[in-house]
């Protein structure tokens, strides 16, 4: 078995009050303020104390739902969002270090737009932007937009689903990758403002991004100029071969669900196998293990908190991600033995927002410091430079360098 | 007793991507930095203004083929930069322009009704419509309206927008902790709308926002556009900039509103207007023409000459005569993505009445078009602009005026200093912001869910 890492990377998932459905109802919880910017500056503001990488902020086109596909009528749930984008946007110029992830759906919106709105976010965060692509296969979303037909699924196993599934995927991949061109449709340095000719850019480093596809086609330039940096970061959840590929091809940081260390090493060597085939076997690709956090000083008391949680929901909470319930020096052994299968960092989902993200920052983390494996400090500007991915070259830069004095 | 005084409405609209903007000018800032934003947004917001105001343009202009340089180019997402804003301001309203066509109506009231409960109330939407097959190669949706349709869409993007803001009412979050309720009712923000271009349903999932919907703009001048103002909007971004004009539009405007049910008060005219200020009047016109020259370079010049001629005039020298050819009748192709190729109706006349002009006054290129194209919309000392901005405004040429400064982000700076406290002194500005929401500050009153509810059910 491989050495522990030096160094983890530590993200947040931040979503409603918390990530299990009765969160809401804990005294600490402060659901009648959701839908509001205060509560978000001060969880990302929490975050930040943490020193943590990066938050994400989860996202959706209709009502969440218990049900995977369908509404499901609740009303003892947390409901409503408020835009994820926007929100980001709205705390970016409170915080100055952390990095800031909203969720974007692919399925039913405008590369265009998407692709401005990040660079934008990327430019009032001084290059601390990334998003979290995301699509849908639900038909009740779907009705939301009435533009295309969706096939009504109502098992994610049946083959109909399958095929659908892929297909929306496929998309998201060319979605990315129109975002993406579109950042680097003005090079650096466009902007000249020469008053000896009138030019207040020099229109040969703007570039059409002439992107087709059966999904879109989309001309460019952007209308906003390339983000601080660069190309701002991309990134997917995961849970099987066709989302592992989107990760391979289109993502910074990948997010995985393994439940033990056996799981994480076989994901991360099927991303690695498709992050070699989609031709980037040299470039940093992180994969972050996803996990559901309930903390406390006693593991007896984290236990007996998910089972009265569990209780006021009505039902045992279940999710995609392990969920762990237990103390923080226990978090810190998991999060060891994980990052020694090969992920290189973690976004975790704090069950109840207002308990469990100052356990993370005011308890996980100093333990990890004293293990030596997380930063004692910010040592970067930007989210590229806190993940360690250097500032690329727009693609449409030209590679051959003119001659000195020419 | 006499009339009282109206109260004056301001607003700051950001230095556009047009040769209005002085980029060249050395205290000229980024155009696309945060920085620049929030400089402008707090001097807007020192100046007790009522909202800041951003155009939108969703493909870089074209001229010959080639993206047009001369201008500033460039600009940020409008509900980002806007909801950025909200961070670092507390009463400014923030009003974007977004387009009805290359939008989806569900999208962009999460959106609206998102900026509006991060501002707290300051969301204000002008709505555009565009229908050019240009910008549409951006949008996956493409994008190519016939002209006719352009309104008939916008009308419906704005009413489905609508329903969707009221599909909250404002009492479905219970969010009690002791009973486990958090809805009211597993139905909130149930929708169904089905017309000629929409045909959605489902529900929303932005609970309803402190204003209940975003303030309404509205900016066409055609008879389509005022008439869609007087049914729907709360505010109109005019461009008639004097008196005359002004007083025409705005009673014709004010005079539509009565056959939908409206009050005078529920639709605010606002026209668009430059300004340079100078310690005295004469300061203030040698300033203004020093401006001119520097919005109209040589290269700008020939620029603007070939809307009117339609051909590449890139070898004629601006120092010079104007071209003796006619311009091209066929249809104007050489600039794309712009308004103003629009309002010269008959190029050839105009070429012709232009050639007499520089004749006549022995003016070069550069010279004609500094001449005959925008002028500075109010020239003068601080005491001067208080005394006209006032003057319009009572004599109901406008409510007020969203200010175009030509230097960015400082260029609202001198107006806050000097006009605000003129006009403050003549009691027709605010001292303090009044209420909470820009509803309250444009002096609207705040829709009513239910009765929408009850009206649309009837």
């Amino acid at each position: 078995m491989s050495s522990s890492p030096s160094s983890l990377h530590l993200a947040v998932a931040l979503d409603g009050a918390g990530w299990h459905p009765a969160a809401w109802r804990e005294p600490v919880a402060r659901p009648r303020e959701l839908f509001t910017a205060r509560y978000w500056a001060d969880l990302v503001a929490e975050a930040e104390r943490g020193l943590l990488d990066f938050v994400t902020i989860e996202d959706g086109l209709g009502l969440q739902s218990s049900h995977p596909l369908e509404p499901d009528d609740r009303t003892d749930q947390v409901r409503g969002r408020l835009d994820a984008v926007l929100i980001a946007a709205r705390v970016a110029p409170l915080t100055r270090h952390i990095g800031i992830v909203p969720t974007v759906v692919a399925t039913h919106t405008e590369p265009f737009h998407l692709s401005k709105a990040i660079a934008t976010l990327d430019h009032v965060s001084t290059g601390r932007a990334g998003l979290r692509v995301q699509i849908t296969a639900r038909q009740s979303e779907a009705a939301h937009f009435g533009r295309r037909p969706v096939p009504h699924i109502t098992a994610p196993d049946d083959p109909l689903a399958r095929e659908s599934v892929a297909a929306l995927f496929d998309e998201a991949a060319d979605y990315v990758e129109v975002v993406r061109r579109l950042w680097d449709s003005w090079e650096d340095g466009a902007e000249i403002r020469d008053t000896a000719t009138g030019r207040f850019i020099d229109r040969e480093k703007l570039h059409y991004v002439d992107f087709e596809s059966p999904h879109f086609s989309v001309k460019g330039p952007s209308i906003t100029p390339r983000p601080p940096q660069g190309q701002p970061i991309v990134s997917a959840l995961a849970h099987g071969t066709v989302p592992y590929r989107l990760v391979a091809r289109s993502a910074d940081v990948g997010y995985v669900t393994p439940h033990d260390s056996g799981q994480a090493r076989a994901i991360v060597e099927e991303i690695r196998t498709e992050q070699a085939a989609a031709g980037r076997a040299g470039e940093l690709l992180h994969v972050f293990g996803d996990l559901v956090v309930l903390l406390d000083d006693d593991p007896a008391e984290a236990v007996a908190r998910r089972e009265r949680l569990d209780a006021l929901a009505g039902y045992e909470y279940t999710s995609d991600a392990r969920i762990f319930a237990g103390t923080p020096a226990q978090l810190a052994d998991l999060l060891q033995e994980l990052a020694s299968a090969g992920l290189s960092g973690f976004r975790l989902r704090p069950a109840v927002a207002g308990h469990d993200l100052p356990a993370i920052t005011r308890e996980l983390v100093p333990e990890l410091q004293r293990r030596g494996v997380f930063r004692q400090t910010y040592e970067a500007d930007t989210l590229r430079g806190l993940l360690g991915l250097a500032r690329p070259n727009s693609r449409y830069a030209a590679t051959a360098t003119a001659p000195a004095g020419a | 007793m006499s009339k009282p005084l109206k109260q004056i409405h301001l607003a700051a609209h950001f230095p556009g991507v047009n040769n209005t903007t002085v980029w060249s000018d050395p205290q000229a800032g980024s155009h696309i930095e945060f920085s620049s934003f929030v400089h402008f947004a707090k001097t807007a917001e020192r100046a007790k203004f009522d909202f800041l105001f951003l155009a939108e343009g969703l493909r870089l202009r074209e001229q010959g083929g080639k993206i047009y340089d001369l201008d500033v180019v460039g600009r940020p997402d409008t509900f980002t930069v806007l909801t950025a804003l909200a961070a670092v301001t507390e009463h400014l309203g923030l009003t974007g322009t977004i387009n009805s066509t290359f939008n989806e109506p569900y999208e962009v009231a999460r959106q609206f009704a998102s900026l509006d409960h991060l501002s707290d109330g300051r969301a204000a939407w002008n709505v555009v419509t565009s229908w050019d097959a240009f910008t549409g190669e951006n949008f996956r949706r493409g994008g190519f309206l016939p002209q006719g349709e352009r309104y008939s869409r916008a009308k419906e993007f704005l009413q489905t927008a609508g329903e969707l803001f009221d599909s909250w009412q404002g009492d479905e979050i219970l969010a009690d902790q002791r009973t486990g309720a958090f809805l009211r009712d597993a139905k909130a923000g149930a929708f169904t709308h089905s017309g000629q271009h929409f045909d959605i349903e489902g529900q929303f999932n932005v609970p309803r926002s402190p204003q209940g919907r975003p303030v309404i703009f509205q900016a066409g001048d055609s008879e389509e556009g005022r008439e869609f103002a007087a049914s729907t909007a709360d505010a109109i971004f005019s461009r008639y900039a004097t008196l005359k004009e002004g007083q025409e539009f705005y009673t014709d405007v004010k005079n539509r509103l009565a056959k939908y049910g409206r009050h005078a008060d529920q639709l605010k005219i606002l026209p668009a207007a430059s300004f340079v200020l100078g310690d005295t009047d004469a300061e203030a016109e040698e300033l203004a023409r020093e401006v001119r020259r520097l919005q109209v370079s040589g290269a700008t010049a020939i620029k603007h000459l070939e809307f009117v001629w339609n051909r590449d005039l890139s070898a004629y020298d601006p120092d010079g005569p104007l071209p003796d050819i006619d311009p091209d009748p066929g249809e104007h192709t050489l600039a794309r993505g712009r308004a103003q190729v629009r309002m010269y109706r008959d190029p050839v006349a105009t070429a012709r009445e232009w050639r007499e002009r520089a004749a006549a006054n022995n003016w070069s290129i550069r010279e004609l078009v500094i001449e005959t194209g925008n002028r500075q919309g109010f020239v003068g000392s601080p005491a001067t602009v208080a005394a006209t901005i006032n003057d319009f405004v009572q004599a109901d040429a406008s409510d007020g005026f969203i200010l175009v400064p030509h230097i960015t982000p400082g260029g609202l700076d001198g107006f806050a200093d000097t006009v605000v406290p003129l006009l403050q002194e003549r009691g027709v500005f605010r001292t303090e912001y009044e209420g909470t929401t820009l509803r309250d500050r444009l002096g609207l009153a705040h829709p009513d869910a239910g009765a929408a509810g009850e009206r649309a059910a009837s």
